[in-house]
């Protein structure tokens, strides 16, 4: 039952070696609480998708927990490069990373998909690019009606999705506000889904605009207060755009990067 | 007149490109600065689109991100991220995208992919993000990039977004493709007929000579150059304040 659960039970009862594991948030409410929570426990060989992988997977790549990235744009915004991303792709450290990569709306339709249990989606979109050579994630099909040549995406269906929320109500039910991202359809889309909130409430406010994701849907519900730092929780907390600067740096070499990593309990999985 | 830099000068000519009451499709980094400056000078009624989901964003101050919690709060309506690809950018309802490029050839094709081989590569880039589909549906397309020989390239290592095509003729796209490329040197637009890029005008003190050493294949240029208006002193004080990240009134 999805009510408050501890964070540490969560991971350890659904988030498995070889997963494919989607963390989603797009710029907003980033799972990073639970992201460190999967690193401490030591997972590996996971498939990660998300459309914007931002610093937390710089963080998971890093650490050698993948084998796999799904996306569709790996870069700090406004910043810069993802640098542990780099370093995997360009030099196979800590190990080589494959990727699947998509533009936003190929994998926003993927999940999509996903979400509605059919094989692929469809968008008039990649034309022309070459990320249609991935063509075992991206192919075309012909309308039946028109005979338009369309491009065709693959569906993702992680094992397991996981996301932060500003509000869980006693009986499990999550609600979200402000961008709400790709996030619900990456939760329909996956055979599990654990939901971090900011706090618990007898009764939920009245919002609009808000995303509810009924109980039955998410496989645990954790309270974890500031669980999207250094992204924010709208209503609760801000960007902290600093840390989003000083990563750059952090992450720029290995050194100073495994020195992050120890300071915060971070440790590198075991056969890297 | 305060002095002012090349950057300076090609986020002023991007923000002019803007008409007031165009929806505009707005990335992070010049486009971001360009679009919010066309709304705070002539173009107060420009309507900016946040590809995060914010519709109608009347930002306060220059946004950090695509998904600072302001443009949410202040725009007309807030969609997911799979609405407004498919509902708003794929259905042909953006007006105008703004594009960067790390490599952009003579057809206006872009890579933002990767330098060298996709599965092998020498330096490894951000992706495509939200540009595939920008590049293909708006109904202006423009790029704003600085121009040097290593970024202007004979032909894109990788196509993460299609201008034209490699000959210039294989675009098959609903939206116009690229109109204009603003650079510090100027700006570039496609021949009507070969799409080439050719380059229409130049920023005040740019000579032709500079344009063509910083392009990476034999640039073409107009029979008869313009010359970009240099900044107003209007134009300077707002991008300033709004590049500080300083509150406008609008």
């Amino acid at each position: 039952m999805p009510s408050p659960v501890p964070l540490t039970d969560a991971v350890a009862e659904h988030v498995h070696d070889g997963d494919t594991v989607a963390l989603e948030g797009f710029t907003h409410l980033i799972p990073f609480a639970a992201a460190h929570e999967i690193a401490r426990q030591g997972r590996r060989h996971l498939t990660l998708v998300r459309m914007t992988p931002d610093l937390v997977y710089d963080q998971l790549i890093g650490l050698g927990v993948a084998d796999k990235l799904v996306f569709s744009y790996g870069g700090n915004p406004g910043v810069g490069s993802l640098h542990r991303l780099r370093d995997a792709v360009e030099n196979a450290w800590p190990h080589p990373l494959a990727v699947h990569e998509h533009s936003h709306a190929g994998l926003a339709n993927a999940y999509s998909a996903g979400a509605a249990r059919l094989p692929f989606a469809v968008l008039r979109g990649y034309r022309g690019t070459d990320l249609e050579q991935q063509r075992d994630i991206i192919s075309r099909v012909t309308c039946p009606f028109t005979g338009e040549e369309l491009a065709a995406v693959k569906a993702v269906n992680p094992d397991v999705t996981v996301i932060h929320a500003q509000l869980a109500d006693r009986d499990g039910n999550v609600m979200l506000w402000g961008i709400t991202g790709v996030q619900r359809e990456a939760v329909l889309a996956a055979d599990r889904a654990i939901v971090t909130v900011e706090e618990v409430v007898d009764e939920f406010p009245e919002r609009t605009g808000a995303v509810i994701l009924p109980s039955w849907v998410l496989a645990a519900v954790c309270v974890v207060p500031n669980g999207a730092w250094p992204s924010y929780a709208a209503g609760y907390s801000v960007r902290d755009n600093d840390f989003y600067q000083r990563w750059d740096a952090i992450a720029r070499d290995r050194e100073s990067f495994l020195a992050w990593a120890a300071e915060n309990d971070l440790k590198e999985s075991a056969d890297v | 007149m305060s002095e002012w830099d090349s950057a300076e000068m090609m986020n002023v000519a991007a923000a002019r490109e803007l008409y007031d009451g165009d929806v505009c499709l707005v990335g992070v980094g010049p486009p971001n600065l360009a679009a919010n400056l066309a709304r705070h000078t002539h173009a107060p009624n420009c309507r900016l689109v946040y590809e995060s989901g914010a519709i109608d964003a009347k930002p306060r101050r220059l946004p950090l991100s695509i998904g600072d919690d302001d443009l949410a709060a202040t725009a007309t309506a807030v969609v997911s991220v799979p609405e407004m690809f498919n509902f708003w950018v794929g259905a042909g309802r953006i007006d105008v995208g703004f594009l960067g490029a790390a490599q952009l050839d003579r057809f206006g094709n872009i890579n933002t992919t990767v330098i060298g081989d996709h599965a092998h590569p020498k330096v490894r880039l951000p992706g495509a993000g939200g540009a595939p589909e920008i590049a293909a549906a708006a109904r202006r397309v423009i790029v704003i990039v600085k121009q040097s020989p290593r970024t202007f390239v004979e032909t894109v290592d990788f196509v993460s977004s299609v201008g034209y095509g490699p000959t210039g003729q294989e675009r098959e796209a609903p939206g116009a493709g690229p109109t204009l490329v603003i650079t510090d040197h100027g700006v570039l637009e496609p021949d009507p007929v070969t799409h080439e890029l050719t380059m229409t005008r130049l920023h005040p003190g740019v000579t032709v000579e500079q344009a063509v050493a910083a392009t990476g294949w034999t640039l073409k240029v107009a029979d008869s150059i313009e010359e970009v208006p240099a900044p107003t002193e209007h134009e300077l004080t707002v991008l300033r304040k709004l590049r500080d990240r300083e509150p406008i009134d609008a």
